[in-house]
């Protein structure tokens, strides 16, 4: 790698998220020395000791890039989204959770109420017998204890703050963020802002490389462990639900690779507006059944469609939430 | 003030928007609360139209095309139906009350029961009072 600017300043933040993202940052391996060769980590809450005030002292536009991961479930997540905004130059949604809002986003299911019963209430393992809930503020003799205030729905970074690129996946795959480390570091022409970087504009089904035929026809759908996969054909074919029609390509199709269906980490594909609109236009077409019973037999079979169609991507969905 | 629904129908081109047309020529009143868009086939309403009708303020969407059978492209229409009892099982499951979207089949000569349809919907969608997700989405915004 050629160094044509002087040394970045590199962030890493984690929201909402369950740390895959941060991993797959240091998943890097050896290259992490080209990493650091070309960039200086000021803040990277997993790996270095910087607190939140020293990321408030800095100058704004202080840091080059920020790989903002993981979505905003509370009043902290949007705290830091919103100084690290003011912070960065570039502002970097990485991961599926910043960019469609992710597994956190599934909560949109559930509102804070439901949430806080079954976690504080109801659930099995928990004994709590004075019905204590988190509460943002505290008192204690020493002062006030405060807590950050648990939010009715999960947003994505771009519902909260201005966001620049977006790097899909969960996690997105390595090589694709050293992709574009390397073009930013090099100096080579970014792309618009807004774009969905380190991935294809086409669809996982249009790079696939299982075999597919023009005349599908379904009459029951399975999950997976109900058939004897071939490892050649198209999962849809052999009735297994796959999101490749309504995702994203660019992530190398580990999952396919290793005989599973596409789950959709990769977010709707650049001429998809509603992953789940998508899928069931998808669906629709390869079910070989007229009569309006025979229909809903065939659908039975799928179980879950707000679940399976929007894991990743339920707040940034046309809808955004369960209505209550 | 009172409730008065925002509908959007989807009609598809030979055989709906035709019925809905010959109401017209031949003088029926209906109730003014459908917005008729017209499509090549029913087989052409996407999912993301019906989403995107509720959260731009829709308050009941319908959907019509021809009787089955009677396609102008031989299947479009059971596609519209397969796309639409899939769509019912996913408002449902996001909190919607699933008698906002109906489907009905109109030939290019039922215009007086596309009147009757309009009509009845538009009580169905009175009853049921103002839809939410246009709002929801707002403040999520």
């Amino acid at each position: 790698m050629e160094q044509t600017k002087p040394k970045l300043k590199l962030a890493v933040y984690w929201a909402a998220a369950c740390g895959g993202c941060c991993v797959s940052v240091l998943d890097v391996h050896e290259k992490l020395f080209d990493v650091i060769a070309a960039a200086d980590l000021v803040f990277w809450p997993i790996a270095l000791d910087i607190k939140y005030k020293d990321v408030e002292e800095m100058p704004d536009n202080y840091i080059d890039i920020t790989l903002f991961n993981g979505a905003v479930r509370n009043s902290e997540n949007e705290h830091m989204a919103r100084l690290l905004r003011k912070k960065s130059k570039i502002l970097l949604a990485y991961g599926s959770c910043s960019h469609l809002g992710g597994i956190p986003g599934l909560a949109n299911f559930s509102t804070k109420e439901d949430i806080f019963r079954r976690v504080f209430e109801e659930c099995e393992s928990v004994v709590n017998n004075n019905n204590s809930k988190p509460l943002p503020e505290y008192e204690v003799p020493e002062g006030i204890l405060e807590l950050p205030v648990f939010y009715n729905d999960v947003r994505s970074l771009a519902q909260v703050v201005d966001v620049d690129y977006y790097l899909p996946g969960c996690p997105p795959q390595t090589d694709r963020f050293l992709e574009v480390f390397t073009a930013i570091v090099t100096g080579a022409e970014l792309p618009p802002k807004g774009a969905v970087i380190g991935a294809s504009v086409k669809a996982q089904c249009d790079e696939c490389v299982r075999k597919k035929s023009e005349d599908k026809r379904i009459k029951k759908f399975y999950r997976p462990w109900e058939i004897n996969d071939d490892g050649e054909t198209c999962f849809m074919e052999q009735g297994v639900l796959c999101m490749g029609p309504a995702t994203r390509a660019g992530c190398g199709y580990r999952c396919i690779k290793g005989n599973a269906p596409c789950r959709g980490c990769y977010g709707p594909s650049s001429d998809t507006t509603d992953p789940g609109a998508k899928m069931m236009s998808a669906i629709a077409s390869i079910i070989d059944e007229k009569e309006p019973e025979d229909i809903k037999r065939v659908i039975d079979d799928v179980v879950d469609p707000a679940g399976t169609f929007y894991r990743f991507s339920l707040p940034t969905s046309l809808i955004r939430r369960k209505m209550s | 003030m009172e409730f008065n629904p925002k509908i959007v129908a989807f009609l598809c081109n030979w055989c709906s928007y035709t019925g809905a047309d010959l109401a017209g020529t031949s003088r029926m009143e209906y109730k003014a609360n459908v917005r008729a868009i017209r499509v090549m086939c029913s087989g052409r309403i996407e999912p993301t139209f019906v989403l995107r009708a509720f959260t731009q303020g829709a308050d009941g969407v319908l959907i019509c095309g021809c009787h089955p059978g009677d396609c102008h492209y031989q299947e479009g229409n059971y596609r519209c139906l397969r796309r639409y009892l899939l769509l019912q099982k996913y408002i449902e499951q996001m909190g919607i009350e699933t008698q906002r979207l109906k489907l009905e089949w109109i030939s290019a000569s039922e215009g007086k029961q596309f009147a009757e349809l309009v009509n009845s919907f538009t009580e169905t969608i009175r009853d049921l009072g103002p839809c939410k997700i246009k709002e929801i989405v707002n403040v999520l915004t």
